[in-house]
């Protein structure tokens, strides 16, 4: 539980930072709170000889609306995310979602980039970026880009970042007034990553679902879009035997590891679960 | 009489003694962070020692390679078994009989096994030192499973026991066997199944779990070259004995060992035993000159140092038709992993389990413990319960739940009509104890109106219906815990701990002005000793609970104690204390005689002094006999007031209890809500009501934790699954449900002031309470028997299996 010895630097700006990584190459790491990459190192699993602090620039956080849309800053905590009356309104899943994560003290230092960009899928974060279809910035040597979040995820701790680059923001769409939203989380206990977890935006008219997204965390190696349990359920009035369709389509591309959760087939089970949970409770939302 | 002058309940509040619920003292340095913890001791030069650990469950060690991390800037020394030869410390003996290695001595026995120990200047040079030290293993077919080692083609684990048939506790059956035990009579126990109505039989489990305190396992050595004196903090529940047991295998003289245990952040069994920490510190402190500290982290506390239970448990009731039990059988199958490393009584291989009896009238009963050897972590220590108590009672109570359900009888009733009697005490039980007394029928009775248990039947059939037609998914659960516990280890006539009796100790030495310090045997972790001893002290002398010092753990000035754990420090050292409490007024009388000029026989104690007989305004407090003692005493009378009591129990003291738990279960998630935990708890005179409540409220957290997912889990390969916090459940305040208690008295008759102890039997009685809650939920649609740990996952595949959720 002691780390292994590493350098620690703290640039002022992303450039410095960006240049800082392209110089130490694999060695190094960006560090933002710190409670995914510490513990890692605790165990030694992680021994980045070099820690890049992003702590010290400025601009890399904060919240605001940039018309149908919401940016965030990648070192806004998920206290912050909490504490924001815009997230609130018009991002009301975002609130929902983080105060599952963990304990306190832990959503006081974990930040929003540093929980999409960690490429675990235990992270709670990163289902929800794909429900609400949002797009990351990253900036490396070789500039800017945009990233969607649905193409940013390949596998269990690979993502879309290149050498060097750091993610500097999330940018997500305003859902409609009036959607219907929840995130369904089963876990053991305060500060348990999900068994099996589910989130749900929709859309109702006329008493039948208009518009759906489903996502799921850590039930495969990636966060999972279900789009098949989504299309499942369009156009129903979320009865039983359109729940229990989208429940199936959902279990169907679920691929979670046996654990001490429980074994594959119990998480797949109530993953299922979870979306019915969520697609009615979201329904129970919508205006 | 002024108005100024205290009435008698003014002055016997002032005591806060016995009854009162008195603020804990300790509590304000702990609430400060002004306790100190061997982790706080900081010594000039002090080097910081850590553990290479085995990543293979059992192997054999061909070579430690040292070189480079000897390199690493800060390493001073890497300790290996080599080492250790030198100074014949490669194996030490445990506390049950068997050895251990040290460090691995050729080959490893469990994953997680100490193979080597670096020394360094830091913890951190010492943890880089530890990643560069290279060890060849060579792999070896792995014993998980205890119902496989004693087949005839099990690997064979303990080479070092070659060709020896017999252990410390009698003939071995086979190379994994460690000891077989038996209790009771056989022939007329069959006889009695033979001739019963009605028998069950189920194997019930109570799985690997771990005492897990707060603070890790931890220890500072000292050696002194020119002084030849080792000191030794450490986080010891039993500081005299890891003392003694430092002085026989160091061959240093007893007088040169210094054993101080600082302020302990719990213990729960996982400090009594001697770890390979100690010995490596000590060595390495002798060997460096300087002083050495160990701190686990917690993977290793979790991993290596003592778990607890892992006890298979076949277990038959015989019973007539209409309910009454005719006979019990129990066979245990204990895994105790690599080494048999339980701290137990010496005498007692599988500890007091067989008061698996229970609160019931058995007349005749059987029981056969075999001990085994698998490529586990060493232990089976008594976690927050007397020597394998929480296992004979999880097992009985289990038991009865399910002979209930198989007679279709209540288990309450089936309860009540099988208790001893209130007129049976002392009790002698079929597997020969003395129960000391008991009402069961009152408390059981009591409980059941507490919580309206006819009320909550009624509701359960009610909801039973409801699930049949498909209106709820969920299931309700009512589980009973009646436990008897047996503490106060223990009687010489039947209890040691390598050859010294269990007995414990107090010295009392009361000051001029009417205050004194009290040293004890005994070592609190938590369970607020400096606050209880002194409230005995009270109410037996009548000086202030506020004016005595409570002191413990330090082996120079404490008088000679067998320790804290299985609930025996009331029992035992509580006994100590009023013993010595009445020594000193027996003094005081004769004191307060002669300065009255009276006869001692003309006066009478009266809450905080003695008083003349007839004549109330003639009286003396004790805080005036104080000053006497130091300079008035009658002519031929030493000076000074102090007495000193070793108390050797006449036996041990039998706490009971009746608890409920209703839960609801839902069977599509198999998460579950404890809606309801009433517990009643009889310990006898209750000194502290509130403490009492305090370690009931903790035990219960406890048990919860053990009955509903806190499990040491290996795969098949040996590995730990459940190493850490995030996998080993730990309840926070969110989960852990809301506990009611409440309280019955029967006094013991042999202890002088009637108290049986407390700290352990809500771990003891909760555990069956939670799982016979989850068993009864179930029983309706088939269940007999469901093992623990009842997490969310394995409620649900029970579910699934009774065909309640589709696949
Ligand atoms: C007890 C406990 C329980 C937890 N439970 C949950 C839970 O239930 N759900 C959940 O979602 N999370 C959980 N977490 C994780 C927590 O949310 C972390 O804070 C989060 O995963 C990582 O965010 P961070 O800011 O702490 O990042 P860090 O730990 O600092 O970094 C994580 C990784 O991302 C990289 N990184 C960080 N920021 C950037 C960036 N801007 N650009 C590029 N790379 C970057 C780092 O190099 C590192 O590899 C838990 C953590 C703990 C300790």
């Amino acid at each position: 539980m002691i780390p292994g010895p590493f350098d620690y630097h703290r640039p002022a700006s992303v450039g410095d930072a960006i240049k800082l990584l392209a110089d130490l190459g694999d060695e190094a790491r960006p560090l933002a709170g710190g409670h995914s990459l510490l513990p890692m190192m605790k165990l030694r699993l992680a021994t980045p000889a070099h820690l890049i602090d992003l702590h010290g620039i400025a601009g890399l956080k904060g919240i605001c609306r940039e018309g149908d849309r919401i940016a965030i800053g990648a070192m806004t905590t998920q206290a912050e995310l909490l504490a924001s009356n815009d997230i609130g309104e018009a991002l009301p899943i975002l609130h929902e979602t983080a105060l599952l994560i963990a304990d306190p003290q832990v959503r006081y230092r974990g930040t929003i980039g540093g929980n999409v960009a960690n490429g675990d899928p235990g992270n709670d974060m990163p289902a929800l970026m794909l429900a609400l279809d949002a797009t990351y910035r990253l900036e490396g040597p070789n500039g800017a880009r945009e990233v969607p979040a649905r193409e940013f995820y390949q596998g269990a701790y690979f993502t879309a970042l290149e050498p060097g680059e750091i993610l500097t923001g999330v940018s997500i769409p305003v859902p409609p007034a009036g959607h219907g939203y929840a995130y369904e989380k089963l876990k053991r206990k305060v500060g348990d990553y999900a068994t099996a977890a589910a989130g749900v935006v929709l859309t109702m008219a006329a008493g039948k679902v208009a518009s759906c997204v489903i996502s799921l965390t850590n039930l495969h190696e990636t966060p999972l879009l279900a789009s098949d349990a989504a299309n499942a359920v369009i156009g129903t009035t979320l009865d039983d035997a359109a729940l229990k369709a989208a429940a199936n389509a959902a279990r169907a591309i679920m691929q979670p590891a046996s654990d001490a959760r429980g074994p594959a087939e119990y998480r797949i089970h109530v993953g299922g679960i979870m979306v019915m949970r969520a697609l009615q409770r979201a329904a129970s939302r919508a205006k | 009489m002024n108005d100024l002058t205290p009435t008698r309940e003014q002055r016997e509040a002032a005591l806060e003694g016995m009854g009162c619920r008195r603020k804990r003292v300790e509590d304000i340095r702990f609430t400060q962070g002004k306790g100190n913890y061997v982790d706080d001791v900081k010594l000039p030069g002090m080097l910081h020692g850590d553990f290479v650990r085995s990543p293979h469950a059992h192997a054999r060690v061909k070579a430690i390679h040292t070189e480079e991390a000897l390199k690493v800037p800060g390493v001073l020394a890497v300790i290996t078994a080599e080492t250790l030869k030198t100074v014949n410390l490669a194996w030490m003996p445990t506390l049950a009989g068997d050895v251990q290695m040290v460090l691995a001595d050729g080959k490893v026995l469990f994953q997680n096994q100490e193979v080597a120990f670096v020394v360094a200047t830091d913890r951190y040079a010492a943890d880089d030192g530890v990643s560069k030290v290279v060890v060849d293993y060579e792999p070896l077919p792995v014993l998980v499973d205890p119902f496989k080692a004693m087949d005839p083609d099990a690997p064979v684990l303990r080479e070092d026991l070659a060709g020896k048939t017999s252990g410390a506790h009698g003939p071995r059956k086979h190379h994994n066997h460690i000891f077989e035990w038996t209790v009771g009579d056989k022939d007329l126990t069959d006889a009695a199944f033979k001739k019963a109505d009605v028998t069950i039989k189920e194997m019930i489990s109570y799985h690997r779990t771990h005492p897990s305190p707060l603070e890790t396992c931890q220890c500072v050595c000292s050696f002194d070259k020119v002084k030849g004196e080792l000191t030794i903090w450490g986080t010891f529940q039993a500081p005299h004995v890891i003392r003694t047991v430092v002085s026989l295998i160091a061959k240093l003289p007893e007088q040169k060992i210094h054993v101080i245990a600082p302020d302990i952040g719990g213990g729960f069994g996982n400090k009594v035993g001697a770890y390979p920490g100690y010995i490596c510190a000590a060595v390495a402190s002798i060997v460096t000159g300087k002083p050495v500290k160990w701190v686990e982290d917690r993977i290793e506390n979790l991993t290596a140092t003592a778990f607890a239970r892992d006890y298979h448990m076949t277990t038959e009731i015989a019973a007539t038709k209409d309910g009454k039990v005719t006979g019990l059988r129990v066979h245990v199958l204990a895994d105790h992993g690599g080494f048999d490393a339980c701290a137990d009584p010496s005498k007692w291989p599988a500890g007091f389990f067989n008061i698996v009896t229970g609160s019931y009238d058995f007349p005749v009963a059987h029981l056969a413990v075999d001990g085994v050897y698998t490529n586990k972590a060493p232990g089976g220590v008594a976690y927050r319960c007397s020597f394998r108590v929480t296992e004979a009672a999880y097992c009985i109570e289990r038991a009865m739940d399910i002979l209930a359900q198989k007679l279709g009888m209540d288990p309450a009733e089936l309860r009540l009509k099988n208790f001893i009697k209130p007129e049976q005490f002392p009790y002698h039980s079929a597997l020969g104890w003395e129960y000391d007394s008991g009402d069961y029928h009152t408390a059981m009775r009591k409980m059941m109106e507490s919580v309206d248990y006819a009320g909550l039947r009624k509701e359960q059939a009610e909801k039973r219906a409801a699930f049949k037609r498909g209106e709820t998914r969920e299931i309700m659960g009512i589980g009973i815990g009646f436990f008897t516990e047996i503490v106060g280890a223990g009687p010489s006539k039947n209890c040691d701990i390598l050859g010294i009796a269990m007995f414990d100790s107090c010295e009392i030495r009361l000051h001029p002005t009417g205050a004194g310090i009290a040293r004890m045997g005994t070592k609190s972790q938590g369970q607020g000793h400096e606050t209880t001893w002194a409230q005995i002290i009270a109410s037996e002398i009548g000086i202030p609970a506020d004016n005595i010092m409570v002191e413990e753990g330090n082996t120079d000035t404490a008088p000679y104690g067998l320790g804290t754990y299985g609930s025996r420090s009331t029992p035992v050292a509580g006994a100590a204390i009023a013993m010595a409490a009445r020594k000193i007024k027996a003094k005081a009388q004769m004191i307060a005689a002669y300065k009255l000029e009276v006869h001692e026989d003309d006066l009478e104690w009266d809450i905080d002094g003695f008083r003349v007989k007839g004549l109330p305004e003639k009286a003396m407090s004790m805080k005036d006999i104080c000053w006497a003692a130091y300079n008035s005493v009658p002519p031929g009378m030493e000076p000074g007031l102090e007495a000193v009591s070793y108390y050797d129990p006449p036996n041990m003291t039998y706490p009971f209890g009746a608890y409920l738990c209703v839960m609801d279960i839902d069977v599509d998630t198999g998460v579950y809500k404890v809606r309801r935990f009433y517990a009643l708890d009889d310990c006898g005179t209750r000194i502290n009501p509130m403490i009492i409540e305090g370690q009931v409220h903790g035990g219960l957290t406890e048990a919860f934790a053990i009955a509903m997912g806190q499990e040491i889990r290996y795969d098949s390969e040996g590995n730990v699954v459940t190493g850490s916090f995030m996998d080993f459940f730990m309840p926070t305040a969110v989960e852990t449900p809301h506990w009611e208690t409440d309280y019955t008295v029967t006094p013991s008759p042999h202890h002088p002031i009637g108290a049986k102890g407390v700290g352990e039997s809500p771990n003891v009685g909760g555990v069956p309470a939670f799982s016979n809650a989850v068993n009864d939920a179930f029983s309706f649609l088939g269940a007999t028997h469901i093992q623990m740990p009842h997490d969310f996952w394995r409620n649900w595949q029970a579910a699934k299996n009774l065909g309640v959720v589709a696949a």
